[in-house]
């Protein structure tokens, strides 16, 4: 592994934390190579994760409209409701390999951080997260389940509160105590070798899905979508999908809607490359580099940056990212409840909104495959309102 | 970088530590910062090591997080930083100031540009907390060019062939974390220290060794004469300027600090 995706990733970190990088690195390579560790995971993602997780035809949304067939990859039917569970498990399983008893993460919508507590009880290990305090109050039945599950829950006031500032606590308490700790990082960010890693736990999804969909329809969908923030659940998705005649769409957010102007999520549409956490991507980021605020209604896409295996995508074209703004989003959020029996979390509302907008783009019965990476039960009490406030404005 | 190296040899023979303090340009404002670096010389600092804020500073702890910010609310950028050593230098400060930021401001200043700039307006090198040696060939080439420092990190967790190929590749000194975690005050230096700096001292050749990370009292620093070249303070220095009044409580408070620890360098 050279950590590189084309001109992006690297390991830009502390001194303090090259080793800590260097033994992970070593230790999943053997992992991978390992027939306990493989089929130890696999047993873990059948009998406490629920995999395989199914794929779900629409009847109505993108049919109505386009007479284009979506279809669903049901990563909310997960235990914990979204992807993130699949990394949890797979590197809570590599830090027992390691030795370290103490796990610490991160959280921007609470799905990591829940998943994370829910891995950490389940193979009896302990389990600290960060969360903003801003997403802490969005996000507040996550806030509990983490601590019903274990968790010690630490809300971050730093900057803007959000899911950067939470990865920035993570990383300073894992340079306090890199012997003893392993940071469990919930996205394809982060220096080397966490982009890959959790790609590698991830890909479960498009293996999946791609042997799911082929069984259905005996071909490939015309296009795969899925939302980007980080960036774990479309790299997941996509990995199986990299050498087959399939378009692939990355759906980041746009937030309020404002084009390049501010008020959004989207670095891979109006951001420029450069180093934040320990990797060389695409950022939002003002003329002097200073890291920009960002704005989503869904937290677990409002990061100022985003996994740099999706910058390298999108220098070379091979996905294509466009956006879809909180209005679309909810749009969407309240369709899929309504109309298919489905309520998608805010993220993955954003891969529904966006794959709507690519079914446009299609003749008659053409088929897209979305990644719903998980539920949204989190989001009621935001969506509601937002759905309510937006009603009322409009009234 | 002549001036780095010859500050680092100087003490040398002379037997004394050489003094690092590290400010935070434009803290609390940029207008104070000149006279905070040059009431830092006039108490006895051999080196000034000049913060350049950033919004993420992931290397370093409360203290310094809140200057940088505090710097930021006031309009600092690394172009100000720039003026900020040209000014120094104007106002007669000789002292030679490394500048010490994140990667992410000075790749978009870009680097050769800003290896220039920092050159141009009286700069001895950087301290770049996020840029191990393996990322650090295009900054190295850009600081042999233009005759400046790089400064790279040795850690307590740092196997024996890293520490060397850090104290390799610095050009001015090698930085020694004295403890894991981030900047901060820590009441005592860290258990091992001794041994750990045996085993830097090992590696790492001619290469001046400045240790960093919690020195804040003259003990710290008497307890690191003979066993170090340099000691660094920062959040310490910090403190105690956040905690004055007025400009001129701040430069007193600069003033007594760094007297107290110079005395211990000797």
């Amino acid at each position: 592994m050279n950590g590189r995706f084309g001109e992006y990733g690297g390991q830009f970190v502390a001194e303090t934390l090259v080793g800590p990088l260097e033994e992970l690195e070593a230790e999943y390579q053997k992992a991978l190579v390992d027939p306990e560790f493989t089929a130890e995971l696999d047993r873990l993602f059948r009998m406490f994760v629920g995999r395989p997780t199914p794929i779900t035809e629409l009847h109505r949304l993108g049919t109505t409209e386009h007479g284009v067939k979506l279809w669903l990859k049901r990563e909310d039917l997960t235990h914990t409701g979204a992807h993130k569970i699949n990394n949890s498990i797979g590197q809570a399983l590599l830090a027992h390999r390691l030795g370290k008893k103490r796990i610490i993460a991160e959280t921007g919508a609470g799905q990591h951080g829940v998943a994370v507590a829910a891995a950490c009880a389940y193979l009896g290990l302990d389990a600290t997260v960060y969360m903003g305090r801003v997403d802490a109050e969005r996000q507040a039945p996550n806030l509990q389940r983490m601590k019903l599950l274990g968790a010690r829950v630490e809300l971050v006031d730093l900057g803007t509160a959000t899911l950067k500032d939470a990865i920035n606590a993570a990383i300073r308490e894992w340079i306090a105590h890199p012997d003893t700790t392993h940071y469990l990082l919930g996205s394809v960010v982060g220096p080397h070798p966490f982009p890959t890693i959790v790609r590698g736990f991830q890909s479960v999804i498009g293996r999946e899905a791609r042997a799911q969909f082929l069984e259905e329809n005996d071909r490939l969908p015309d296009a795969v979508v899925a939302c980007v923030g980080g960036g774990s659940n479309a790299a997941g998705m996509f990995s199986a999908f990299l050498d087959d005649p399939v378009r692939l769409v990355g759906v980041q957010a746009a937030g309020e809607g404002r084009g390049g102007e501010g008020g959004h999520a989207a670095p891979l549409l109006y951001g420029d490359p450069g180093v934040l956490q320990g990797t060389r991507t695409y950022l939002l980021q003002d003329d002097d580099g200073q890291i920009q605020l960002t704005h989503s209604i869904a937290p677990g896409l409002d990061y100022a940056g985003v996994g740099p295996e999706h910058s390298h995508y999108k220098d070379t074209g091979k996905v294509e990212y466009i956006s879809a703004s909180d209005d679309e989003a909810l749009d969407a959020f309240a369709a899929l409840s309504s109309q298919e029996g489905i309520v998608p979390a805010l993220e993955s509302a954003h891969a529904v909104a966006g794959a709507l907008k690519v079914a446009r783009e299609y003749e008659s019965g053409a088929t897209i495959l979305v990644n719903l990476s998980g539920r949204g039960d989190k989001d009621l009490t935001s969506a509601m309102a937002a759905l309510q406030q937006r009603e009322e404005t409009t009234r | 970088m002549k001036r780095l190296e010859q500050t680092f040899a100087d003490n040398r023979i002379k037997g004394e530590t050489t003094l690092v303090a590290y400010i935070t340009s434009g803290y609390p404002s940029l207008g104070e910062t000149v006279g905070l670096i040059a009431a830092a010389e006039q108490a006895g600092a051999d080196v000034i090591e000049l913060g350049v804020p950033f919004s993420d500073p992931l290397g370093d702890g409360p203290v310094i997080q809140a200057t940088g910010q505090a710097a930021l609310d006031t309009g600092t950028t690394t172009a100000a930083t720039l003026d900020v050593v040209a000014e120094a230098r104007a106002a007669g400060v000789e002292a030679p100031i490394v500048l010490m930021g994140y990667c992410n401001p000075f790749l978009r200043y870009g680097l050769t540009q800003l290896y220039d700039d920092a050159r141009s307006a009286g700069a001895d090198g950087f301290v770049v907390p996020d840029l191990p040696t393996r990322e650090g060939a295009e900054w190295l080439a850009n600081a042999e060019a233009s005759e400046l420092g790089q400064v790279f990190f040795a850690a307590p967790g740092s196997s024996t062939e890293r520490i060397a190929e850090s104290a390799a590749a610095s050009r001015g000194f090698l930085y020694v974390l004295a403890a894991n975690g981030v900047t901060g005050v820590r009441s005592e230096l860290a258990d091992g220290i001794d041994s750990y700096l045996e085993r830097v001292r090992s590696v790492s050749g001619d290469t001046p060794l400045a240790v960093g990370f919690g020195i804040s009292r003259p003990e710290h620093v008497a307890a690191l004469h003979g066993r170090a070249d340099g000691v660094i303070v920062g959040s310490a220095l910090l403190q105690r300027i956040g905690a004055a009044r007025d400009a001129a409580g701040r430069r007193r408070a600069t003033t007594e600090l760094i007297s107290s620890l110079k005395a211990a360098t000797r």
